[in-house]
């Protein structure tokens, strides 16, 4: 297209003069909004802080070293807290994100309305953030590890539950065919046809999630949702910058441990 | 040729062989995994009895999100809502920018080694800890307010970014890149002509997919104190506002669900 | 023993799969189904079973109407139809004893098979077919362990251990080399043969449907063209089923001088 002959000769241009212009005038959209946007923050924000801002960075970060170390033995509860809210959140949502899955893909699910009942429940459960759900729970529930682990099953389940629709939309038909040539249930064909062909997905997707759920569960202690994130909270509102540094460094091991794990189990799993 | 097969005797039994061979290994792990269950759920503190509790508190706080309440505090709600889309746009782009050059310096096929360690330690530095502690720390800084959530969210973006494109241009296609090199191109000239059109389309596909990520945390980051409709959120919880709440949580729902709908068409149209 | 009347499938899409396709196989006879691809082969035997609905016209398979059935009576019929596949089709991540097991499905119930106790006669069973196919040492590998030619006599195993009366064989050969292709092709011939089945087989390759079969019937755009003996195809039969070209190297005789099967 962009071969254009004119008295001159043949000439090339990479783009027609059309595309052209309506990339230039994407451009200039797109920065016009950018600038409006950065207007609007920019009105909201008390500039005299950012100003000050290096300086007082500085500050804290001479007031966080040394580490405290000797307050790890009090992290030593908050952590396992912290492991146990991901790992017992991450398996309720698998046993009911199994389900959900095979009810909201094309190829299981009974009927349409439970595809649509199915899918509904993905998306709410995807859409609010762990925390979001972590705030409603505190006050249902009241402050603790229990209303952290329910809002860290109730987000992973959406997580889980698409991941895995689509992979059993995703499975090789004609396994499934051949088991139902000879004959078998549809409980039989889900059981011999596409639970074999859908089992790794499972396991690797439970791994991965519980990998992000550890990551999530260090921050549910901020709304009061128990786990190393109540400590944290405690420390800066009491502005002991040398137990946060401490938290902040266990975090960061507990996230890179768990991190090596999930990495060695999915390894493992394919 | 098999007519004396029916001599033979065949077993009458079969047994699935287990997943892990060794019998000492496989109750070794069933044994450590019910002994952590155990003191795991031992140590949750399950309180029957406040559970019991709970359940009217469960129903009556359900009942107060009923019907959510769009009307009250419409201003409210849409100025939060405004707040962290702009938030989002602004923290999606200005993390990108930033990303580009921290990418490229941390794919190790690009870069010298030196440079190649120190982007890949910002990456790493800027993975570690979630957007709300980022958030924590830009409130502590910047004093409340979007811009702590900007400049939260685009430390995320980077860690985000900056990592999948430096993934992506080591994973790419040598020949190209060394056909390119071949011509007597100059570095600026080999990006642009044997790295840019490689990763391009994933790079706007994940741009969209990130500003979408973007949203949703400017939803939370608002709860420490970053500004956004998370703040808006927080303060309905905290004046018990519940109907208000809900429908914050709808308007959430429906944003995401949207944004998520436009991301996963857009990517699917860029390649 | 089966009888198709006025067979007809048009797909959603529009295409006209099956058009009024007549035919009947009588017990014990191997019928090679050829024709290029898109004649609607694939179809016609899914219609037999009905894994794929047929539109209109009548499946009877001795004598009970198989298009009519609800679809509990249509599962316990179908364990008289073994179907035997192109890609094998086989659960990759089951071991062989599984996939051998399966074609059992039908026979017991959910909760068996879930526990995988199956009863002790069709484990012995399994293992004979296991042996009379040359498998015995591969009982607990993974499906997706072995190779095509291994593969595929699993897949006959499956289709064996349901007791069939009549197999629908898909291009069984499709994904095979030629000499496996050829032992895969004797070995149905020979079992068909043990157990007195009838047996429709899809096949691309004409040379091998000529030395495999008893009768062969031409497949084209959803039609019956041909229906008769191997010996009668000719180069003209040929271009009417598969279009004009030189036919004259194919229908040599092929000697067939293959070694026996394992």
């Amino acid at each position: 297209m962009p071969k254009i002959e004119s008295e001159k000769g043949l000439s090339w241009k990479r783009r027609t003069t059309k595309k052209q212009l309506l990339i230039w005038l994407g451009w200039l959209i797109g920065v016009s909004i950018i600038v409006f946007a950065w207007q609007l923050i920019s009105e909201k924000t008390v500039w005299f802080f950012v100003q000050d801002a290096p300086r007082q960075a500085a500050d804290i970060g001479v007031r966080m070293v040394p580490p405290k170390w000797s307050y790890t033995s009090k992290l030593i509860k908050p952590v396992w807290d912290t492991i146990n809210i991901a790992t017992i959140g991450t398996m309720i949502a698998i046993i009911i994100a199994v389900p959900v899955a095979f009810l909201a893909a094309r190829n299981t699910t009974p009927h349409k309305i439970f595809r649509v009942a199915a899918l509904f429940i993905i998306v709410s459960s995807r859409s609010v953030n762990s925390l979001i759900w972590a705030l409603m729970l505190v006050f249902i529930l009241g402050p603790g590890i229990v209303a952290g682990t329910i809002a860290i099953g109730l987000r992973s389940i959406g997580f889980c539950a698409k991941l895995l629709y689509e992979a059993i939309e995703e499975i090789d038909h004609s396994q499934v065919e051949a088991v139902e040539a000879t004959g078998a249930k549809t409980s039989q064909k889900i059981l011999f046809g596409i639970i074999p062909q859908v089992l790794p997905t499972i396991a690797g997707v439970a791994v991965y999630r519980w990998d992000i759920n550890i990551r999530e569960s260090t921050i549910l202690g901020l709304v009061g949702a128990g786990g190393i994130g109540l400590q944290l909270n405690g420390s800066i509102n009491t502005l002991a910058w040398t137990q946060v540094s401490m938290i902040l460094i266990i975090i960061f091991i507990t996230v890179l441990i768990s991190e090596w794990v999930s990495a060695k189990i999915r390894y493992a799993i394919i | 040729m098999n007519s004396e097969t029916s001599l033979i005797k065949y077993p009458r039994h079969w047994r699935k062989p287990p997943f892990i061979k060794s019998s000492k290994l496989r109750w070794a792990i069933i044994m450590g995994a019910l002994i952590y269950l155990f003191a795991a759920f031992g140590s949750m503190e399950i309180d029957v009895e406040r559970f019991i509790k709970g359940i009217p508190r469960g129903k009556r706080f359900f009942d107060s999100f009923f019907p959510p309440n769009f009307a009250d505090h419409r201003g409210v709600v849409w100025d939060g809502i405004l707040e962290s889309v702009w938030m989002a746009i602004i923290s999606t782009v200005a993390g990108i920018a930033l990303s580009v050059p921290i990418g490229l310096g941390a794919a190790r096929n690009l870069a010298p080694l030196w440079v190649y360690l120190s982007c890949r330690g910002v990456i790493a530095g800027s993975r570690t800890f979630p957007e709300i502690i980022l958030a924590i720390f830009a409130v502590k800084l910047f004093g409340f307010g979007p811009f702590a959530g900007f400049i939260a969210l685009s430390i995320g973006t980077i860690g985000f970014f900056a990592k999948l494109l430096a993934e992506d241009i080591e994973n790419m296609n040598e020949e190209q890149a060394e056909a390119i090199k071949a011509t007597g191109a100059s570095w600026f000239q080999w990006i642009n002509y044997a790295i840019q059109p490689q990763v391009m389309p994933r790079m706007i596909g994940l741009s969209v997919y990130r500003l979408d990520i973007n949203f949703r945390e400017s939803a939370v980051v608002g709860i420490v104190g970053g500004g956004g409709i998370g703040a808006t959120l927080n303060t309905a919880f905290a004046r018990y506002e519940f109907d208000t709440a809900a429908a914050i949580l709808v308007v959430i729902i429906v944003i995401v669900m949207s944004l998520e709908y436009v991301s996963g068409y857009l990517r699917k149209w860029v390649q | 023993m089966l009888r198709l009347e006025k067979l007809t499938k048009q797909y959603k899409t529009g295409d006209q799969a099956l058009i009024d396709v007549d035919l009947e196989i009588p017990k014990s006879q191997v019928i090679a189904l050829i024709g290029p691809s898109g004649a609607g082969k694939s179809t016609l035997i899914r219609c037999i079973n009905r894994l794929v609905e047929p539109t209109s016209g009548k499946v009877y398979l001795n004598d009970l109407e198989l298009t009519s059935l609800s679809s509990r009576k249509l599962r316990k019929n179908r364990r008289r139809m073994g179907m035997i596949f192109q890609e094998y089709a086989l659960v990759e991540r089951l071991t062989v004893m599984e996939n051998v097991l399966s074609g059992r499905l039908g026979y017991v119930g959910f909760w068996r098979s879930y526990f995988r106790k199956f009863p002790q006669d069709d484990i012995k069973e399994a293992y004979r077919l296991l042996d009379r196919v040359g498998l015995m040492d591969m009982v607990d590998k993974r499906a997706d362990e072995l190779s095509g030619g291994q593969r595929q006599r699993v897949g006959i195993c499956r289709a064996l251990i349901q007791n069939p009366d009549l197999l629908l064989i898909d291009e069984p050969t499709a994904s095979l080399d030629p000499k496996t292709s050829r032992q895969i092709m004797r070995l149905i011939n020979e079992l068909c043969e043990e157990r007195e089945l009838a047996a429709i087989i899809n096949i691309h390759d004409v040379q091998l449907a000529q030395m495999f079969s008893q009768r062969v019937v031409g497949l084209e755009l959803g039609s019956v063209v041909y229906d008769g003996p191997p010996d009668g195809l000719t180069p003209d039969v040929l271009t009417k089923i598969y279009g004009e070209e030189d036919w004259s190297a194919t229908i040599e005789k092929v000697e067939d001088d293959d070694e026996e099967i394992i």
